[in-house]
């Protein structure tokens, strides 16, 4: 079944006459994902590489059926994006946008509450359900269709992680990147209940980092209700603390959101944590054999 | 009673606060002059570069009925009392004295690590007769994904000791998103400090003052230890911190011009000049990568397989011929690294386009040092023949586990 988007989805893209918006929506349409339209303000009634454009997403909504929304628009107006394609009542927003004001993301997560949006991102590389649908930048052609469930903060660590299972035959469900920025629309927690319910899901793999406790949160889930092997990684093991390695969520602050609390926090509850991330693939194999008995 | 307190200002806030994106760090005597435009109070003072200016502060301050000046250090990190860069003169004389000393000292304290900075700027301020010091802060709440206001009676000293410690000691109010810190949170606060009824409009003008100034900035940490009542019931900001979002910065050119560059890592602001992602560290093994989550799963398999990472690189996702020049100077200008990982996975970005951009950037630099590639992705293979072309020693490794055995081994040849 894989969780969130599949071949039914229909996509509209906010900033799909742009440069990047152009290039990953045929990079997507090429996967087979279902793009419908684009929403550009002030190009509304113009086609672009064939698609209609819609001068704000509630006509492109209306007109065109969509049901989810990836955003490739610049900083200063993402979070503005965001809070339009939850007015138009959007089901799923992707927002890839890096660089947000943070106090712009406080207000559109308290603008997404009580609306019937749920957000994917800031910061993020997008969501992908292999053979079926692609919103995103992730390279499609490391993602084989298969079982397993993957939710990372992660851009290229995740696409090594999925590379990793690919090439020993194991395929993945839904992978999702759920972002690098500190306040973000959809977190482990979310993403584990998903696959936790998701029938074509049998292990989950959580790629986890540095900064904040949201790896923690999600162990504690694991730990009661997870009624499947989970795999999980934590990069930064040898970050510095009080530096922001990268990512804006990533940091050490006040000797809290280490590597080492974060794997502690998922050993604990029976996560299986591969401290190499040369060994992802492997460990998943070794918690697939388990799956395979339950 | 005159207290000199050294600015105790706390390193990071506790954890489920964070400071968003990257920071741009400002002086005391910036974040000063910031805010009294929001109707902070703050002691009066001024900035000086030299011996002969810190005099004349001075003396325009005990002119003014000063009983005291302080002479403070400005650099951008904490502890500067304890380390000496902090003084109180009773005397102009004695200010000039003291100012042209800490001039050009090399300020060490806990938050500089131990090479220091080079002290250019000093705040000269008016002493106060302080009778209590608090805690005023704010942050954003990773977690409520709302900023917090925090108050503790535990001012002058380490916020996260406090928190370690006696976390019930601070207090917190949550701001709602499209509202301010209204009044009454700031008089709940106030109370709660031990503020007297005389001094409860002051505080409160001061606490909604300084949310104004928090989110009107773009503030990612706004602290300002010790906030201080004076025994004649004024109140007032005795030292002042304000980090600034840098995913804002775009909207406050104001801002932008308070940067000093001198506080900062000259190697790293090379690196952001060029939208490179790059962090100093101690070690010995260079590493390139694209991507934040993989550049940090890189320094952890160098580590494990028995290296250690001499910097965090991030080229991102447009690594051009250009960037990698750049990046390979910004590695080779530190004299500890002895060999370089690249580790790229290719997504948007091209392998058989960085695969030229570093076979490229190694002819111009000229570079020396053993080079370690692992590459995957998109055109992975036009890539590698493009380095095997090039006549130039690069090591091609197949995993990662495979790259960092290469590069440590090769580090340490």
């Amino acid at each position: 079944m894989s969780i969130l988007v599949d071949k039914s989805t229909r996509v509209i893209v906010q900033g799909l006459t742009g440069r990047e918006g152009t290039f990953h929506a045929k990079a997507c349409a090429e996967y087979g994902t279902k793009i419908v339209g684009g929403v550009t303000p002030g190009k509304g009634g113009t086609t672009h590489e064939g698609w209609p454009i819609f001068n704000t997403v509630q006509e492109a909504v209306d007109k065109t059926g969509a049901d989810a929304s990836v955003i490739f628009v610049p900083p200063p107006f993402a979070a503005d994006a965001i809070m339009e394609a939850a007015d138009a009542e959007v089901e799923l927003i992707v927002c890839i946008t890096e660089g947000i004001p943070t106090l712009d993301m406080v207000r559109a997560w308290e603008y997404l509450q009580n609306r019937r949006s749920r957000l994917i991102g800031p910061n993020c590389p997008g969501i992908i359900s292999p053979g079926k649908c692609k919103i995103g930048i992730m390279p499609a052609r490391i993602h084989l269709e298969g079982s397993v469930g993957i939710v990372s903060r992660s851009g290229t660590l995740t696409y090594e992680a999925v590379y990793q299972l690919t090439t020993r035959g194991i395929g993945q469900s839904t992978a999702i990147g759920i972002g690098g920025d500190p306040i973000i629309g959809t977190n482990f927690l979310d993403a584990l209940e998903l696959f936790n319910k998701d029938p074509q899901t049998e292990v989950v793999v959580m790629i986890g980092e540095i900064g904040g406790n949201a790896e923690e949160t999600a162990a504690e889930y694991v730990k009661s209700r997870m009624k499947k092997p989970v795999v999980g990684f934590i990069a930064g093991q040898t970050a510095p603390p009080g530096r922001r390695m990268g990512h804006a969520g990533a940091i050490i602050s006040g000797g809290k959101g280490t590597a080492a609390e974060k794997i502690k926090a998922m050993e604990a509850a029976g996560i299986r944590v591969a401290k190499s991330p040369a060994e992802i693939g492997e460990t998943v194999v070794a918690a697939m054999g388990v799956a395979a008995k339950a | 009673m005159f207290a000199a307190r050294g600015s105790k200002a706390a390193s990071e806030p506790a954890q489920n606060h964070t400071e968003s994106g990257t920071v741009m760090k400002i002086h005391e005597y910036q974040a000063k002059a910031i805010l009294k435009k929001y109707s902070v109070a703050v002691p009066r003072g001024e900035m000086a570069e030299s011996r002969e200016q810190a005099e004349a502060a001075a003396k325009r301050l005990f002119d003014a009925g000063a009983s005291g000046v302080v002479i403070k250090a400005q650099i951008h990190a904490g502890g500067r009392g304890k380390g000496g860069g902090v003084k109180i003169a009773k005397s102009v004389a004695e200010a000039a004295e003291l100012a042209s000393k800490i001039l050009g000292m090399t300020l060490v304290t806990h938050q500089t690590g131990p090479e220091g900075r080079v002290v250019r700027r000093l705040l000269i301020e008016e002493t106060l007769p302080i009778e209590k010091e608090l805690y005023l802060g704010i942050v954003i709440d990773r977690v409520e994904a709302k900023p917090v206001f925090m108050a503790s009676a535990a001012g002058g000293m380490e916020i996260e000791q406090v928190a370690a410690e006696n976390p019930d000691a601070i207090l917190k109010e949550y701001v709602e998103p499209g509202m301010g810190l209204e009044a009454f949170q700031a008089r709940k606060l106030a109370f709660k400090l031990g503020l007297k009824p005389p001094q409860i409009n002051e505080a409160v003008r001061f606490m909604t003052g300084l949310f104004r100034a928090f989110q009107e900035t773009d503030s990612s940490l706004l602290e300002i230890n010790p906030f201080v009542s004076c025994t004649d019931g004024r109140l007032f900001a005795l030292d002042a911190k304000i980090n600034f979002d840098d995913n804002a910065l775009f909207r406050h050119p104001d801002l932008r011009e308070l940067r000093d560059t001198t506080e900062e890592d000259p190697l790293e602001v090379e690196a952001s000049k060029y939208s490179l992602n790059y962090i100093k560290l101690d070690g010995n093994v260079g590493c390139m990568v694209n991507g934040a989550g993989l550049a940090m799963a890189t320094m952890d398999i160098i580590k494990y397989a028995g290296g250690m990472p001499a910097n965090f690189l991030d080229v991102g996702g447009g690594a051009n011929s250009e960037q990698v020049t750049h990046a390979f100077e910004i590695l080779l200008s530190d004299k500890n690294v002895k060999a370089v990982l690249i580790n790229i996975f290719g997504g948007i970005l091209r392998v058989d386009t960085l695969a030229t951009g570093v076979v490229e950037a190694a002819q111009k630099t000229k570079i020396q040092l053993p080079i370690v590639l692992r590459l995957e992705g998109t055109n992975v293979e036009a890539g590698r023949e493009i380095l095997k072309q090039s006549g130039l020693n690069f090591i091609v490794a197949d995993t990662m586990k495979d790259a960092a055995e290469k590069v440590v081994a090769a580090a340490a040849a």
